[in-house]
């Protein structure tokens, strides 16, 4: 090749600079036309946008056919437990401020087996990005149903069809206290997937973003109609929400002005039952993040560690 | 007839005279005779929310400045608030203390203090008393209002006569009610004044604890004053009115020494050893290790994660260790259930944690706030796959210390979980040990951001040892994907044969690479003879005093302890082999060979004679029970010498 070379690196030195296949892991497994592809991608390109040292960067992920996204990333990343992803990523902020800690989770991992860390981690509001891969099914274990699979959805599960109206991720995390960060973006629309993802990271507290995921194996007709039918999608906009060019923009048939910071207004978006919301819900910069907290002590010397415990042992002197 | 003289002093105390009636205690002081004794057994039980145990500490803290050594233990009913006057709400403290030092809780009280009569007798249920145990009790019930509850009283008072305690029915609220218009929550200080004139304490230590304690409990200088005088004012009419008092003298004593409990010891141990994140969930009776912890961990920089759940907890550690510095939990057997899939993943992903499990009655919810050492083959063997981790047993207070320093170095060196396993017994029993002399050494290294080496992968086992360096998120070229799925040594999923055994042969090969490095158990009495008692955790101080007082007689009775039990210390085998039989001695179930239905092919053993059967192939026998309280010496002695006789 001839020409200017993009793909460099200086080492030993602040200017590094990093171009895509530094944040390229292995080849992803997953299935042709899996919206999780969409997603890697759109992530790679946030890395890349906001030049994240991969050694500072961590991907945490339960199980599930999303949580195999830490694998196709060169970062540091934490492949754990079924439901587990949370607490694992509070956990690794807890002590780490300068790390950049995202979570890919699915429905099964998020809203069914790890529902309480859902709760809490929202509650904790400390700072990450948590990409809720939401394709309405479990796909890994091959079609159940899942908490966000649609009534009447018919799985290996339930063959007759789901039992339950499914569980609005969305309207539940904005009812949690101290929701700092709710948005909703799709798969398959890249400009506003890149930015709900970029304005998700450059939240200080737990970003919550549900990306509405196709899966073309067990393939769920709401995705195919969304798809199909463009009048089913709302867009939000606000110069406070996701910044999207004219061009992207124009591509939405529905679009309502909406101030992030109204909750109110948000929970009743979230409950729209005629149209699949895109945007940000919620954004309140000023929730208190409980990293904050946690980190408090980080850097102690050895020294003043052990004058503090002589004096704790003095404490319990005889 | 000392009843007769009772029932008079009942009478008379209903009158409501100011001043007490000392028919039943007798002598004045000055007639009063001081017995030298080597050691005493004292308990103080009340209703729940009395302050028994804080009078109790206060009393053992006392002995321990006095240098004496002491054992503490923690009659704790499981409610907060249990209905008053009733057996199962019975609250309290033992305190043994001696001229040496105390390893156990011992057998019957010498002594008990007990603020109402249906207290004492769940103590007398629990075969806490002995025959002559003497008794300090409260006489207010004798003119209660309630003729139910006098008539009770009255019922009791003669029961304990005829049951052979020398009882003595004292005026415990009445006298504090002249200190305090609330002398409910006064009394436990005037019984620790009283306690203190029965064995000759010195006031003014005792006064000095007093402020300590109301110091820590932000109280000011009014509430210490008041405190002050009502303990006087018991002091004063215990050497007034007891006819006898004693002395427990104690040696003099060179080294500096402290006094806490086993969760106190392991909350200091934990900030000795550099562990600067904590994350736990409420659960008894662990719980007390975080907040000694929360109280003070800030100042070495540490943090306490209070969890939404068990698993949370563990999730939460094991991300702050896989991100940095090894991470703490401490919980209880519910709790060590719940985090069991979690500690997989840190055994397979080699992550190191320190889990500490405060032992308490299972399975399910079982005896919250008692004692049981019912979780050691669940600590080995709870995860499904092969999953190699190190478990430790402290066996004494000073080790609860001592262990968190070592399992915060091995969870590091040996890259996995390392499991404490303490027990209620340790966790509330108070102890005096030498002052550990902490160095840098024992507090862990900074995080290293250090350049990973080129072409390391992230699981370089060594294949003589299986042990690897552990890449850390910050360093540049380390970075790598920590999985639970099986996985070569780059960390990348593999599901191939080859590999999988490969990854679990290495994980398996660390333990006994530590193995190699332990020395052989010591032996608590002679190097052979005909019968070996091998225990575990807290029980040596009890299994010990056993096996010194049948040594005594001559018999060839040894014992041992084991510190570790993943992996298990050398030599076993060889040791066993110069003794007769051999024994375990274990607060968890195991079947009677004598009931119904069990044989050779139906008797389940207990958990570490499991555990040594197996390694050893020799026919360990074992005696074990689950009374949700310590095993006294006496218990062990005679299970010992039931044994002795069939070895004879």
């Amino acid at each position: 090749m001839y020409g200017l070379k993009t793909d460099w690196e200086e080492e030993g030195s602040d200017c590094r600079y990093f171009t895509l296949q530094h944040y390229e892991g292995i080849t992803p497994r997953w299935c042709p036309g899996c919206g999780d592809l969409a997603v890697l991608t759109a992530v790679q390109r946030l890395c890349r946008d906001e030049q994240l040292p991969p050694e500072k960067t961590v991907f945490v992920s339960g199980i599930g056919c999303s949580s195999r996204f830490p694998h196709y990333m060169k970062t540091y990343g934490f492949h754990g437990l079924h439901g587990r992803a949370l607490p694992v990523a509070c956990g690794i902020r807890s002590r780490r401020p300068d790390l950049h800690v995202f979570v890919a989770t699915g429905d099964g991992d998020c809203i069914s087996i790890g529902a309480g860390h859902w709760v809490h981690a929202i509650h904790y509001n400390m700072k990450l990005v948590v990409m809720l891969l939401d394709n309405n099914v479990y796909g890994l274990t091959k079609n159940q149903t899942s908490p966000t699979s649609a009534r009447g959805r018919k799985t290996n599960t339930h063959p007759r069809g789901g039992f339950f109206d499914p569980i609005n991720p969305v309207q539940t995390t904005l009812g949690i206290a101290n929701a700092s960060f709710v948005a909703q973006t799709v798969d398959w629309n890249p400009p506003h997937l890149l930015a709900t993802l970029k304005a998700a990271h450059e939240h200080p507290g737990l970003a919550f973003v549900r990306i509405l995921q196709r899966c073309p194996h067990f393939a769920t007709p709401d995705f195919e109609a969304l798809q199909r039918d463009r009048s089913k999608l709302l867009l939000l906009t606000h110069p406070d929400g996701i910044e999207l060019d004219d061009a992207a923009k124009a591509t939405f048939e529905k679009q309502e002005s909406h101030d992030p910071s109204d909750l109110n207004r948000a929970r009743e978006l979230a409950g729209l039952e005629d149209a699949v919301v895109l945007g940000l819900f919620y954004r309140n910069p000023d929730v208190d993040r409980y990293d904050l907290h946690t980190a408090e002590g980080v850097g102690t010397t050895r020294t003043d560690k052990l004058t503090a415990v002589q004096a704790e042992l003095d404490r319990y002197r005889i | 007839m000392k009843r007769e003289e009772s029932t008079l002093n009942a009478a008379s105390a209903g009158g409501g005279d100011a001043r007490p009636v000392e028919g039943d205690v007798g002598l004045r002081a000055a007639e009063a005779c001081v017995r030298e004794v080597s050691s005493q057994i004292v308990e103080i039980v009340s209703d729940s929310g009395e302050g028994a145990q804080t009078a109790g500490q206060l009393f053992g803290t006392v002995c321990a400045k006095m240098g004496n050594g002491i054992w503490t233990v923690e009659i704790i009913p499981a409610e907060i608030e249990p209905p008053s006057r009733s057996r199962a709400g019975a609250s309290g403290i033992r305190i043994r203390f001696g001229t040496d030092p105390v390893t156990n809780m011992g057998d019957g009280a010498d002594a008990v203090v007990a603020l109402n009569e249906q207290v004492l007798y769940s103590r007398i249920d629990q075969g806490g008393l002995r025959p002559g145990t003497l008794l300090l009790i409260d006489q207010k019930w004798a003119s209660s209002p309630d003729p139910r509850i006098a008539k009770a009283y009255e019922k009791a008072v003669e029961d304990f006569y005829q049951r052979g305690y020398d009882v003595r029915q004292i005026p415990i609220e009445e006298q504090t009610a002249t200190f305090t218009d609330d002398p409910h929550r006064g009394k436990n200080m005037w019984v620790a004044g009283l306690l203190c004139a029965l064995y000759s304490r010195d006031l003014d230590i005792a006064l000095d604890e007093v402020q300590k304690v109301f110091e820590r409990r932000r109280k000011g200088r009014e509430v210490i004053a008041r405190n002050h005088e009502i303990l006087r004012g018991g002091y004063a009419w215990g050497l007034e009115n007891l006819d006898t008092r004693f002395d427990v003298p104690s040696r003099p004593r060179t080294e500096s020494m402290v006094v806490m409990n086993g969760n106190a010891a392991i909350a200091t141990g934990s900030m000795a050893a550099g562990i600067e994140l904590c994350s736990m969930y409420p659960i008894t009776p662990a719980t007390s290790a975080s907040h000694y912890l929360a109280a003070d961990f800030h100042k070495v920089g540490g943090f306490v994660h209070q969890a939404e759940d068990e698993i949370a907890a563990l999730g939460f550690a094991i991300g702050a260790s896989y991100a940095g510095k090894t991470a703490l939990s401490i919980t209880s057997g519910p709790g060590m259930a719940l985090k069991t899939e979690l500690v997989g993943l840190a055994s397979m992903a080699e992550i190191p944690l320190v889990i500490v499990d405060v032992q308490r009655g299972g399975p399910a919810t079982g005896l919250p706030t008692k004692v049981e050492q019912g979780d050691l083959l669940c600590s080995l063997f709870g995860q499904p796959g092969d999953a190699p981790k190190i478990v430790m047993a402290p066996s004494s207070i000073e080790e609860c210390f001592h262990f968190m320093i070592t399992a915060r170095k091995l969870a590091e060196s040996f890259r996995m979980p390392v499991l404490v396993l303490s027990d209620a017994n340790l966790a509330t029993g108070q102890a005096p040990f030498p002052r550990p002399e902490p160095s840098e050494e024992w507090l862990s290294p900074p995080v290293d951001q250090s350049r990973w080496p080129d072409g390391v992968p992230a699981y370089a086992w060594d294949s003589q040892t299986g042990l690897s360096e552990r890449p850390v998120p910050g360093q540049i070229g380390g970075a790598y994907v920590l999985t639970g799925l099986a996985h070569d040594e780059h960390s990348r999923v593999a599901y191939e044969s080859a590999i999988n055994q490969r990854g679990i042969r290495m994980r398996s090969r660390k333990l006994a690479a530590l193995q190699k490095t332990l020395r052989p158990p010591q032996i608590h009495g002679d190097e052979e003879g005909d019968l070996l008692v091998v225990g575990w955790g807290s029980t040596r101080g009890a299994i010990e005093e056993a096996v010194d007082r049948i040594r005594r007689d001559g018999s060839a009775v040894s014992s041992m302890c084991l510190r570790f039990l993943s992996p298990m210390e050398p030599g076993l085998k060889q040791i066993f082999g110069r003794f007769r039989r051999v024994m375990t001695v274990e607060i968890n179930y195991s079947d009677d060979p004598a009931d119904p239905l069990i044989d050779d092919e139906t008797r389940r053993y207990a958990q570490l004679a499991w555990l040594l059967r197996s390694r050893t192939l020799v026919d360990v026998d074992c005696w074990s029970k689950v009374p949700g309280q310590p095993l006294p010496p006496g218990v062990i002695e005679a299970a010992i010498r039931e044994r002795l006789e069939g070895v004879k």
